[in-house]
């Protein structure tokens, strides 16, 4: 045994140390077995529940969903495509008659399919997120820095930030369809609809997060910018908001987070375009495959709330003076 | 030498507690001469960090008040500049932009550009850290942070610099090199420094007078010392020096025999309340809220 070990270690036809190998068992082969286990555990499971839309679909049959989802996406281009053709083509014969013909260019209506509800709930989900934080990180400096500020919005923050997301649709809907009256809208009135609710959900953690950061400043840094009188633009610039973002960071990283899977509820809820409706529609279509393409709809969400997330963690390292902090 | 530069009189503070005022401080009076290094020394407790930071502007006396140079002195300013006991610079700052966040307040319009570099520049030469004007306070040693925080001090020309226990945290080697540059310094810039120490042999080395205060609560000035040796002075040649071993047993008699501090045995948790606000230079525990 020693001898083959000893044998292939001198071997070493990548002319790696004990050391990478280590770090490679540990870095891809724990998360692959990880990943099999599930799978397995998941195939054997699946073939055990009889739905009334049949056997509940196994890891094969997601797949060849996901692969039909794929497969729509790319017909419906090539659909799109030949739609614009032909709409070329026929205003081009049409000039060719006639040099002052009224031409028509109409934009192409097709039913949206799953990528298209993707994109629609990304741009919801950024446009909300960056509206809260717009509201939240300003005024969490502002909670973190006056006694008095925390005193009269803290009731407030306690009170609103159990609301589950589905209470606050119906008003908002009502509000928006009340308020935002408009001929000729720069945005859709679902689309706002879903990004208030998902501003007034996903609000709080960086809210909260970004005023104890404030509010927990080292006495000692507070001391020297007194002795310095930096007047307050400077204080806030040179040493609340350092001082503060590694909190800040993990409130914006929660409200992502919540922003993400309230937006998925909310477009459920109201069938605005996006995923949620995806998830919904095939639930009210009953279909054979109907289960699968929920699934794939599960672990595409999943997978975008963890590239968030990630990415919000980059931002993170790469705003962040302590470029020695642990992020994870 | 004899001119009143800083002048304490009849200062007091009180600090509110759920049990009523706590006295911490009353009757301090004190006047010092402009380019004097005085020394404050005491158990800890005593309020020495009190009398420091009433100072600084940054803690308001209760009865009494603070002149220097004839102006009441009632908030904090770069004019006293002060020396925290764990340097306080800004982590996500360079050395070099720690000392220009000071210059830039203290001179802006004074100086130009080129002129402000310059001043940074050998402020931190002055403290023998022209070598990491750009690296940040997490990548170097305990002693040099305390050194880029005297030269942050200097560069802000105080009228008095204020040290609070400044070399309290650091090792006793780098102390005793820290305290060399700071005579060297002072040697040079004529400074007035106020500080605050627990170290004997510190406080008799480096000042012109060494001040006793008594345990407190309701502390005051118990002795001041006044240490004659002649400058420059080296701590070797001292150590045999019968005059100097003389201020040292002045020093430790009273600290040790006339004032000395009887620890009770008693849990600290009962007088925690009434410490709470003795020492401004602690750090602030975070309190979690929300």
């Amino acid at each position: 045994m020693t001898a083959v070990l000893l044998k292939l270690k001198r071997a070493n036809p990548v002319g790696w140390s004990a050391d990478q190998w280590r770090s490679l068992a540990s870095g891809v082969f724990f998360p692959a077995l990880g990943l099999a286990l599930f799978l397995l555990v998941w195939h054997a499971g699946a073939q055990q529940i009889n739905t009334s839309l049949g056997t509940f679909p196994g890891p094969v049959q997601v797949l060849e969903q996901w692969n039909n989802l794929v497969e729509e996406q790319r017909q419906e281009n090539e659909r799109r495509h030949a739609f614009y053709e032909r709409q070329e083509q026929r205003n081009a014969e049409l000039l060719a008659r006639n040099p002052d013909a009224e031409i028509r260019w109409r934009e192409y209506r097709g039913r949206p399919t799953f990528f298209d509800q993707v994109v629609t709930s990304l741009v919801t989900v950024v446009s909300g997120f960056v509206l809260a934080s717009a509201i939240a990180i300003p005024l969490g400096i502002l909670i973190g820095l006056s006694q008095q500020v925390y005193r009269a919005i803290n009731p407030l923050i306690q009170v609103f930030k159990p609301v589950s997301p589905l209470a606050w649709l119906p008003l908002v809907t009502l509000v928006v369809s009340a308020v935002y009256v408009s001929s000729d809208p720069m945005f859709s009135r679902s689309f706002l609809v879903s990004m208030i609710t998902v501003t007034l959900c996903s609000l709080w953690p960086t809210l909260i997060n970004t005023s104890v950061g404030v509010s927990n400043i080292s006495k000692d840094l507070q001391n020297v910018s007194k002795v310095l009188r930096l007047n307050w633009v400077t204080h806030i610039r040179t040493i609340v908001i350092p001082s503060a973002i590694p909190m800040m960071f993990t409130g914006l990283r929660l409200s992502l987070g919540i922003a993400w899977m309230v937006l998925i509820a909310a477009e459920m809820l109201a069938q605005n375009p996006g995923l949620g409706k995806f998830v919904w529609d095939e639930f009210q279509n009953g279909s054979s495959d109907s289960l699968g393409r929920i699934c794939v709809a599960v672990l595409v969400i999943g997978v975008i709330g963890f590239l968030l997330d990630r990415s919000m963690l980059l931002l993170q390292s790469w705003v962040n003076w302590d470029k020695n902090a642990i992020v994870r | 030498m004899n001119q009143k530069h800083l002048e304490l009189t009849q200062v007091a503070i009180e600090f509110p507690t759920p049990r009523g005022p706590f006295c911490a401080l009353q009757n301090v009076n004190l006047t010092i001469a402009k380019g004097e290094f005085v020394s404050l020394i005491g158990h800890s407790g005593c309020g020495k960090s009190t009398v420091l930071n009433i100072v600084a502007g940054l803690y308001q006396a209760t009865t009494g008040g603070v002149l220097l140079n004839g102006r009441e002195v009632d908030e904090p300013g770069p004019e006293r500049a002060v020396v925290f006991q764990n340097h306080s610079l800004l982590p996500w700052l360079t050395t070099y932009q720690n000392v220009e966040l000071a210059v830039k307040q203290v001179f802006r319009g004074r100086k130009t550009r080129a002129e402000m570099r310059e001043w940074i520049e050998h402020n931190l030469e002055l403290v023998h850290m022209s070598h990491a004007l750009h690296k940040r306070p997490d990548e170097i040693s305990g002693g040099m942070k305390q050194r880029v925080g005297i030269a942050r001090a200097l560069a802000m020309e105080p009228q008095v610099l204020l040290m609070d226990e400044p070399f309290g945290a650091l090792d006793a080697l780098t102390r005793a090199h820290l305290q060399d540059s700071l005579m060297e310094i002072q040697a040079d810039l004529k400074n007035t420094v106020i500080m605050i120490t627990h170290d004997v042999d510190e406080a008799v080395l480096l000042s012109d007078r060494i001040v006793m205060m008594t345990n407190g609560p309701s502390a005051t000035i118990g002795e001041i010392l006044e240490v004659k040796l002649p400058r420059p002075r080296n701590r070797i040649a001292l150590a045999d020096n019968a005059e100097y071993n003389h201020y040292r047993h002045q020093v430790l008699s009273f600290l040790y025999e006339k004032q000395r501090k009887v620890e009770e045995l008693q849990p600290r948790r009962e007088t925690a309340a009434s410490d709470a606000g003795k020492d401004a230079s602690g750090v602030d525990e975070p309190k979690a809220r929300a």
